[in-house]
């Protein structure tokens, strides 16, 4: 079944499916429909001021889950006189259920170098990281060879701009961006306070613009196509579109951009088997939606965002067997450091599995939900924070599937 | 004048100055926000999750110890949401933590468990883990022991380690559930580079980190008849005791903490402010022995810059971070050491008794004494020149156990012999006390006249400051030391490992042109060692070296080479600074650990 209300989009990808850099050179063209692309050159004429504006005005938010404007925090960044900067981008991908930006790097890596440069531009750094997800190290020659031709890119518009590669070790946390900070400072994964936030004290303690992949992309063909062409796209909240990876219950896996703002139905009715009983939208820390939702369900920044991860469920599948792997999950991988989030876990983790097997009684599982509101108000970063969220919204939805 | 800050903590307006915490901001409005990672020496690590508060406009609770204030911020430290979290976080931890209180070396002194009773955390909300995790303790140091199961990951001890002595032996290691505190591939304490300061035990809120104790051995001895005990009680002990048995920081019960030894069953109650003059004339000796070498007989094997070696935390970080420089040791044993190895031979024969029977026993602030009394060079006497080690803590605990009123106790003086003071001894508790006792003593020996300072107080030595100078000129000297006439004497004072690493990084490199260092491992010097009174912190600090400095004062001798027992046990015992006997009882060797 195909749902007429989905609207399927080609912005990240389409233009260019390839890994070639010579579009970004000036005059040059895409091999695949031999348009036009953005010219780099182009964009660092103009004022970085207007960039910024350009990217608030499109109201771009950022791509990795939390939905930060963009241009915003350029214009924190920019703001600084400090000399030092940093541009990152976080490709360190490693939400359940979540393969986008392995695609995104595996297709269209220039658009991403160009969007950190025209971010380098903006915010007067002149040196950018790509932090790679450590699993996804098969893509590293590829990557190079794409990085060392860019090099050569902004070289010839005679702009100083250099792009490393550093290589996460695994850890889920250094996907938060001050814990990925700290791992690439050579320290243990771990969150920061903030305040000071990543734009005024970042990598190296300097003013450090952190985005995610499939912003940076966004930044690029925002420039390539203009504000009004991307604001054509998505709802008031939740501007242009989004590239999902659907994974489970799906006789269709894979990577998928679509316009945001859609209905969770509609989706369900394009990339469900017939028998969908629940989407978890946003990956292990996100939501899970049961069918009766479905229809009232929003996917985008007003209702549910996701960083792009969407696990459908069917009905032969167990919630608590699917909540149990997700708190081993958050268990394992919470940083330890602080209280909420290292005990919290373990405490949810065995809280279930004794109201399950009728060491605790049902009431139990309130005390708990408790315990999550606890942990979503007082850990330290976002991880902690998010991992009531997949608990309460399982629990509660399926209470019976917790206790018998 | 720093911008001001104006918020309302719980209705109460406040102004501070921009970059204020809201802890600080609510501490100005006598507002206690209960703490567990936080501690005033080190830096913010807010991972306890205790001192939530609630900020108005916040979607979330905000740790009161990582934020700063903003202009009309409006918080509630008491909110039903705060409590509820707060609780929660308590009963979290309590439930990863061992809480076999009653059983606990810190029964009565945990941070823990008094936000427990605080919060009266009655029934087990959550299940317990401490059976799920495979906790060790690591007893194997004779100075620490290191429990992991009622370690509750503050990090304290981590960042002491790290900020305050730069050595980091204790580290975070894993992560989520499996996350702890750990040391260099799991090692024990005693097989890594740590220096057995103590920092760490002294800022653990909880029983995870304590020293070793011996207070039974202590007892056991006390109640052998066939035994004579004799007790040495170091110079910063006297002015911080007081702290665990009811007194403010800053007192100096030097006579009663004498009167209540004596109480025990003590057989002779000694000082070993006694052994520090003597560390004095052999120290200064070897001091101007070098210095003779090098400018007279152009030695160039002299090492200088010379380096004190009272501060046994101090030896074994240089053992470890920097041997390169073991030769500019000063080969001084420190005076616990002089001390334990006369008690059982100058004092035992002088008092008559066989050594065999002697049990000797230090009170230090200080946990590295017990490495150091355990360390194979020191039995120079024939047997372990001082058997047990105890810390003011330990030595408040026994007087406790023994019923002792210490209030109404009447002030007693040391016994004789070894139970001779003199101000110089007694500032060796403080940064810089050695220096300037040092300074005393060699300059009116090189010149015979006093240190040209006002009222003998070396002030450039004294201080909190984390490295200190100072240069002395040498005037007017007496004609056996004429080859030191007009030179200038430069020395250098640090306390707190990290100050002396940098020292140390500097002496390396060739670029000091320092004569003597004085180094402390702990900061502030002994007063600050990690066997005083818990808490301890840069207020307490000061309090106590304003009771060091007025001890000093007020002493009748101030200066180590005036010490009659000293003198006499020069002419009886020791012959001369650096003779055979000084060498083979009062001197030491050094270990290089780096490899």
């Amino acid at each position: 079944m195909s749902s007429q209300n989905l609207k399927k989009t080609d912005m990240i990808f389409g233009l260019c499916h390839t890994t070639d850099v010579e579009h970004l050179l000036p005059g040059g063209v895409c091999k695949t429909n031999e348009e036009k692309f953005v010219v780099l050159e182009e964009v660092i004429k103009k004022d970085p001021q207007d960039i910024i504006d350009d990217i608030i005005e499109s109201g771009l938010k950022g791509r990795g889950g939390a939905g930060f404007p963009t241009g915003l925090k350029w214009k924190f960044a920019s703001l600084s006189p400090e000399k030092e900067k940093y541009v990152i981008c976080n490709a360190d991908e490693g939400e359940p259920g979540t393969f986008k930006d392995r695609d995104i790097l595996l297709k269209v890596p220039a658009k991403v170098f160009a969007g950190m440069t025209m971010c380098g531009y903006c915010i007067n750094a002149k040196k950018g990281y790509l932090y790679l997800r450590g699993e996804y190290k098969f893509m590293l020659p590829e990557l190079r060879k794409v990085l060392d031709s860019f090099h050569e890119v902004i070289k010839k518009i005679g702009y100083d701009f250099h792009i490393d590669i550093l290589l996460g070790s695994g850890a889920y946390v250094c996907g938060e961006e001050t814990a990925l900070m700290e791992s690439m400072e050579g320290h243990r994964g771990e969150a920061r306070n903030k305040p000071p936030y990543p734009t005024v004290e970042g990598f190296r303690n300097k003013p450090t613009v952190i985005n995610n992949v499939e912003t940076f992309v966004n930044v690029t063909m925002i420039q390539k196509f203009g504000v009004a062409e991307f604001k054509k796209l998505g709802t008031q909240d939740s501007r242009g579109s989004k590239v999902f990876s659907v994974s489970g219950d799906t006789p269709k896996p894979g990577v998928y951009e679509l316009e945001l703002g859609m209905k969770l139905s509609d989706f369900v009715d394009e990339y469900g088997d017939g028998d969908t009983k629940a989407v978890q939208v946003g990956g292990a820390s996100g939501f899970c939606v049961p069918r009766k939702k479905f229809n009232e369900t929003i996917i985008g920044f007003e209702g549910i965002p996701t960083g792009g991860s969407m696990m459908l469920f069917n009905s032969s599948r167990s919630m608590y067997n699917v909540l149990t792997n997700y708190l081993e999950f958050f268990a394992e991988e919470s940083c330890g450091q602080c209280t909420p989030c290292r005990v919290g876990c373990q405490q949810l983790i065995r809280g279930i599995r004794a109201v399950k097997c009728g060491q605790k009684s049902p009431d139990y599982l309130d005390a708990l939900l408790k315990l999550t509101a606890s942990m979503k108000l007082t850990a330290k970063c976002g991880l902690g924070q998010s991992v009531a969220n997949s608990f309460s919204s399982i629990v509660s939805n399926f209470t019976e599937e917790m206790i018998y | 004048m720093k911008e001001m800050i104006n918020l309302k903590i719980d209705d109460i307006n406040v102004s501070v100055e921009a970059g204020t915490t809201i802890l600080e901001a609510a501490k100005k409005a006598n507002v206690r926000i209960p703490t567990l990672c936080y501690h005033p020496d080190l830096c913010i690590a807010g991972n306890c999750r205790i001192c939530m508060v609630e900020v108005e406009g916040s979607l979330t609770l905000t740790a009161a110890c990582a934020m700063p204030v903003s202009e009309n911020m409006v918080i509630h430290t008491n909110s039903l949401k705060v409590r509820t979290a707060r609780k929660h976080n308590i009963e979290l931890l309590l439930s990863e933590h061992n809480s076999e209180c009653t059983k606990c070396y810190k029964n009565g002194n945990c941070e823990l468990q008094d936000l427990a009773a605080e919060y009266k955390i009655t029934n087990e909300t959550f299940i317990d883990l401490v059976p799920f995790h495979n906790y060790t303790i690591d007893h194997y140091s004779p100075a620490i022991i290191k429990d992991d199961s009622k370690c509750i990951r503050c990090q304290r001890c981590v960042r002491t380690c790290e900020e305050l002595q730069s050595v980091s032996a204790l580290g975070v290691a894993y992560k989520g559930e499996h996350m702890k505190i750990s040391t260099f591939m799991e090692k024990s304490m005693f097989d890594v580079v740590c220096t057995n300061c103590g920092q760490c035990v002294n800022r653990c809120p909880v029983g995870a980190l304590v020293e070793k104790n011996y207070i039974d051995q202590v007892w056991d001895a006390i109640y052998d008849p066939s035994k004579h005990v004799v007790l040495q009680t170091a110079p910063a002990v006297r002015i911080a005791l007081g702290e665990d048995l009811g007194y403010d920081p800053g007192e100096i019960v030097t006579g009663k903490m004498v009167a209540a030894i004596k109480k025990l069953g003590i057989d002779s109650v000694l000082d070993t402010d006694f052994t520090a003059d003597l560390t004095i004339m052999e120290e200064g000796t070897e001091l101007l022995t070098r210095l003779k070498k090098a400018l007279v007989d152009k030695d160039s094997s002299v090492a200088l810059p010379m380096m004190t070696s009272c501060s046994p935390g101090w030896i074994k970080f240089i053992e470890h971070q920097f041997p390169q420089l073991l030769p500019n040791l000063s080969t001084c044993k420190s005076p616990q050491q002089m001390f334990g190895a006369l008690a059982k031979t100058y004092y035992a024969q002088k008092r008559n008794i066989d050594p065999a029977d002697i049990v000797s026993v230090s009170v230090m602030p200080c946990t590295a004494k017990k490495f150091e009394a355990d360390r194979p060079e020191m039995r120079s006497s024939g047997y372990k020149d001082v058997d047990y080690v105890l810390t003011t803590r330990e030595l408040a605990v026994m007087i406790k156990q023994a019923g002792i009123d210490f209030e109404s106790l009447k002030e007693e003086k040391y016994d004789s012999i070894m139970g001779q003071s003199t101000g110089a001894a007694v500032i060796f508790g403080a940064t810089g006390g050695v220096m300037e006792a040092a300074l005393r003593t060699a300059y009116e020996l090189v010149t015979g006249r006093e240190v040209p300072f006002d009222g003998l107080n070396i002030t450039p030595v004294r201080g909190m400051e984390g490295v200190k100078e100072a240069s002395v000129k040498i005037e007017g000297t007496l004609p056996e030391w004429k080859f030191l006439e007009g030179a200038i004497l430069n020395t250098a004072i640090a306390h707190g490992l990290v100050n002396a690493k940098k020292v140390m990084e500097l002496v390396d490199s060739g670029k000091a042109n320092y004569h003597f260092i004085e180094i402390m491992a702990c900061p502030g010097g002994c007063l600050g060692g990690g066997g005083q009174p818990i808490p301890t912190n840069m207020e307490i600090r000061m309090k106590r070296n304003k009771a060091i400095y007025q001890e000093d004062a007020g002493m009748p001798i101030r200066k180590s080479h005036e010490n009659p027992e000293v003198a006499l046990i020069y002419k009886e015992f020791l012959e001369k600074p650096l003779g055979h006997t000084s060498h083979k009882l009062l001197h030491t060797t050094y270990i290089d650990r780096a490899k």
